[in-house]
């Protein structure tokens, strides 16, 4: 199944998605107030968020209005269009070898996985890959992303549970740069955002980083879990402050939540969605395209 | 904060166009009801049980006269919590105990939910209740759970049983027959992490539960999920007749209006949440604290209904006054903290307050009580000039202050200073639209 299947079905999961909600809703003959209200509650359903969906639906409404448009299938195209702009507005980023990744983000959003997942992806598109367990933190770790590792057919530099996370970033920039590694991605412990101390520790694996490896390719990819609220918002925010933010990589899209939030960071931010999860195998990762992320949407 | 004072601002706006006093009209109260909607929308509350409980809300508001002490906005922001603490249900954190041990609790949830630190987390808290919890490793998918449940276990004190990658079901009755041999009378049950959709690790969980018939089936949810709370909470109710649900990541800043939306699909008590990352961090679920969550105030009602019952109407409108010319002096403080002890202790009454818990930290020593008694014993040693007029209190005058109240001048300057830290908050309360009591 090609890229543009996948993410299609994955998105088509839901039992009553948006398409069916608005195939339900563009049945009606009127495109009156309420019509324009239930669009927004769509849009809301999705996790974006309450101020963004009513942005975007005043625009199209005042674009339908101008144009004296009453057909239903040209909302939606106008819709399509709006959240493809906003989606499509950050540059892509650029993904250059030698690369460092760094993966941030909350607890339980899926992390470690992703690093799994990304390492095959490289390793498919030939590059060498090595993956630095810097979560020193959660028990049993390192042990899991050593699975990952294994799975993927790639080096990982670990030490023991409880170790300074910056040492084996230090450690894996060493090992990196000899052994001429085209992508080195750094696991992290999850922390929810709102702890200082650990925000701290971040900022110190980032200073690590930047001091010894400094010729190389350096992003910080966070990692939001589709079905998370509106938090994600302040997840993106708090970080981006602490260590800068390159990219996202949104997961668990094959279950039914949308993670809409991505429309109103992208509206507040330049911050692009570079990579989605959709599933639990080594493979199911895709590079984001936001057209298709909205033509699954419907 | 930000969010409620922004509703609270924003609902103000609204009634201060109308009437103060009278009966909240239909307008009004629709008006003031996409605010709240936006509120309980932006804080993650599923939109089906946002609209609900919005026309409920309305129904009860509308028609209301406006008590006296209340303004519109509080009257509204009222309703709209004790509405909030009623759906969310009364407080309830004891576990169902099987007639004859072991107690069997499963755990249930989607992936990254927590629920591996939550076995540890509730083992070690049954222990400090002199249980004997047995901890099963039933996730055999999630590469390295079962080393992270044997890790954890250990920290909690707690045993665990594991059979490597086994099949979950088995694993499970195992791990029961296990309990039942070696004198453990809990047992709790790790399971893998699952989307809603996935019909067959589904099936597994239903087969999990005909096989240990836990007395005890919890799913596990993240309190910053968003509108899929819904159908997450909904599916797992169907398919398990969950008994109870926990709230795990509460130690963000996320408002947790997941809890409204899960609770209003099962109807299932909210047992326990998680805040934080330590293994004692486990707690009571208190649904009074919650709604101040979603809406994102401090107990500013229960100040409201205090203050009422401390404070007589004239003698506020004397405070507010005071507040507002800034001729607040020592004797009015002392009047000030009399009513407040009223008002159930002054750290009662600082923590309620939005703003201020997290601006001023209540400090224990800034509330010892008993040092209210010795802070009357200096304001009333003062000469009536001295307590209208702070600045004039030079050494010799705190001399003679601290030896007729039979305390020292560090006494007599620590009472001043606290005197003028007062004064910023007072200030601070007088820019604060909440705090007229009108």
């Amino acid at each position: 199944m090609g890229l543009f299947g996948k993410i299609k079905s994955v998105l088509k999961k839901t039992r009553d998605g948006i398409a069916n909600k608005l195939t339900a809703l563009f049945s009606k003959n009127k495109l009156g107030e309420e019509f324009y209200e239930e669009l927004e509650d769509i849009l809301v359903s999705s996790d974006v968020s309450v101020r963004t969906s009513v942005e975007i639906v005043e625009e199209i409404k005042e674009k339908a209005i101008k144009e004296k448009c009453r057909d239903k299938d040209y909302v939606i195209g106008l819709l399509k269009e709006e959240l493809y702009d906003t989606l499509n507005y950050a540059e892509p980023l650029d993904m250059s070898t030698p690369l460092v990744i760094m993966v941030i983000g909350v607890n339980g959003v899926g992390k470690t996985t992703s690093i799994g997942k990304l390492a095959h992806k490289f390793v498919s598109e030939g590059k060498s890959v090595t993956i630095a367990a810097a979560d020193t933190f959660r028990a049993a770790a390192s042990e899991q992303l050593s699975v990952w590792a294994e799975r993927a057919k790639v080096r990982i530099i670990k030490h023991s549970e409880g170790a300074d996370a910056s040492a084996v970033v230090f450690d894996a920039i060493v090992s990196a740069k000899s052994k001429k590694t085209d992508v080195l991605i750094i696991d992290t412990a999850g922390r929810l955002h709102v702890k200082t101390n650990l925000m701290e520790e971040l900022k110190k694996m980032d200073r690590v980083v930047k001091r010894e490896y400094p010729e190389a390719n350096f992003v910080k990819l966070i990692v939001l879990d589709a079905s998370t609220g509106q938090n994600a918002s302040s997840q993106v925010e708090v970080f981006n402050e602490a260590v800068g933010v390159d990219g996202i990589i949104l997961t668990k899209l094959d279950g039914t939540a949308k993670g809409g939030f991505i429309v109103s960071l992208s509206y507040e931010t330049e911050i692009p969605v570079i990579f989605v999860g959709t599933g639990e195998k080594i493979d199911d990762i895709e590079d984001f395209d936001a057209k298709e992320y909205v033509e699954g949407l419907f | 904060m930000a969010l409620f004072s922004g509703l609270s601002e924003k609902l103000n706006h609204i009634f201060s166009k109308l009437t103060k006093h009278g009966r909240l009209t239909e307008l009004e109260i629709k008006t003031a009801m996409r605010e709240v909607r936006i509120a309980l929308l932006e804080a993650d509350v599923n939109i089906s049980v946002v609209k609900d409980f919005v026309a409920k809300v309305s129904e009860r508001a509308v028609g209301q006269e406006i008590l006296k002490s209340l303004s519109p906005t509080q009257q509204v922001i009222k309703i709209v919590n004790e509405e909030l603490i009623a759906l969310m249900g009364s407080s309830n954190s004891k576990l169902n105990v099987a007639p004859n041990p072991p107690t069997v609790i499963m755990m249930s949830g989607l992936q990254g939910a927590g629920k591996t630190t939550l076995c540890a987390k509730l083992g070690m808290l049954l222990k400090k209740q002199g249980k004997k919890p047995l901890l099963v490793a039933c996730d055999v998918y999630r590469p390295a759970a079962i080393s992270q449940l044997k890790t954890v276990g250990e920290k909690a004190g707690c045993q665990v049983f594991e059979t490597g990658q086994g099949n979950p079901v088995k694993i499970a009755k195992e791990g029961v027959a296990y309990a039942k041999s070696y004198g453990f009378d809990t047992v709790i049950i790790d399971t893998a992490g699952r989307l809603q959709i996935d019909e067959t690790l589904m099936r597994e969980l239903e087969e999990i539960k005909a096989a240990v018939n836990p007395a005890e089936i919890l799913l596990v949810v993240d309190a910053m999920t968003g509108q899929v709370a819904v159908e997450v909470a909904d599916t797992f109710n169907k398919r398990l007749e969950v008994t109870g649900l926990v709230l795990t990541k509460l130690d963000g800043d996320t408002r947790g209006g997941a809890t409204l939306s899960i609770k209003a699909v099962t109807g299932k008590p909210v047992k326990f949440c998680s805040t934080g990352e330590k293994l004692g961090d486990l707690e009571p679920f208190y649904p009074d604290r919650m709604a101040n969550r979603i809406l994102g105030m401090g107990d500013v009602l229960t100040l409201i209904e205090k203050a009422q019952a401390a404070i007589s109407e004239a003698d506020a409108k004397k405070m507010e006054k005071k507040f507002r010319e800034n001729s607040f002096t020592l004797d009015d403080y002392l009047t000030q903290f009399e009513a407040m002890k009223k008002m159930g202790g002054i750290k009662d009454v600082l923590s309620m307050l939005p703003g201020m818990g997290g601006k001023y930290k209540v400090r224990e020593e800034d509330v010892d009580e008993k040092k209210l008694i010795t802070m009357k014993a200096v304001i009333q040693s003062m000469t009536k000039r001295e307590r209208d007029n702070p600045q004039i209190i030079n050494s010799s005058r705190k001399n003679r202050i601290a030896k007729g109240s039979g305390t020292s001048v560090q006494e007599v300057n620590r009472v001043l200073k606290q005197f003028e830290q007062t004064k910023q908050m007072m200030k601070q309360m007088k820019n604060n639209k909440m705090f007229k009591f009108q």
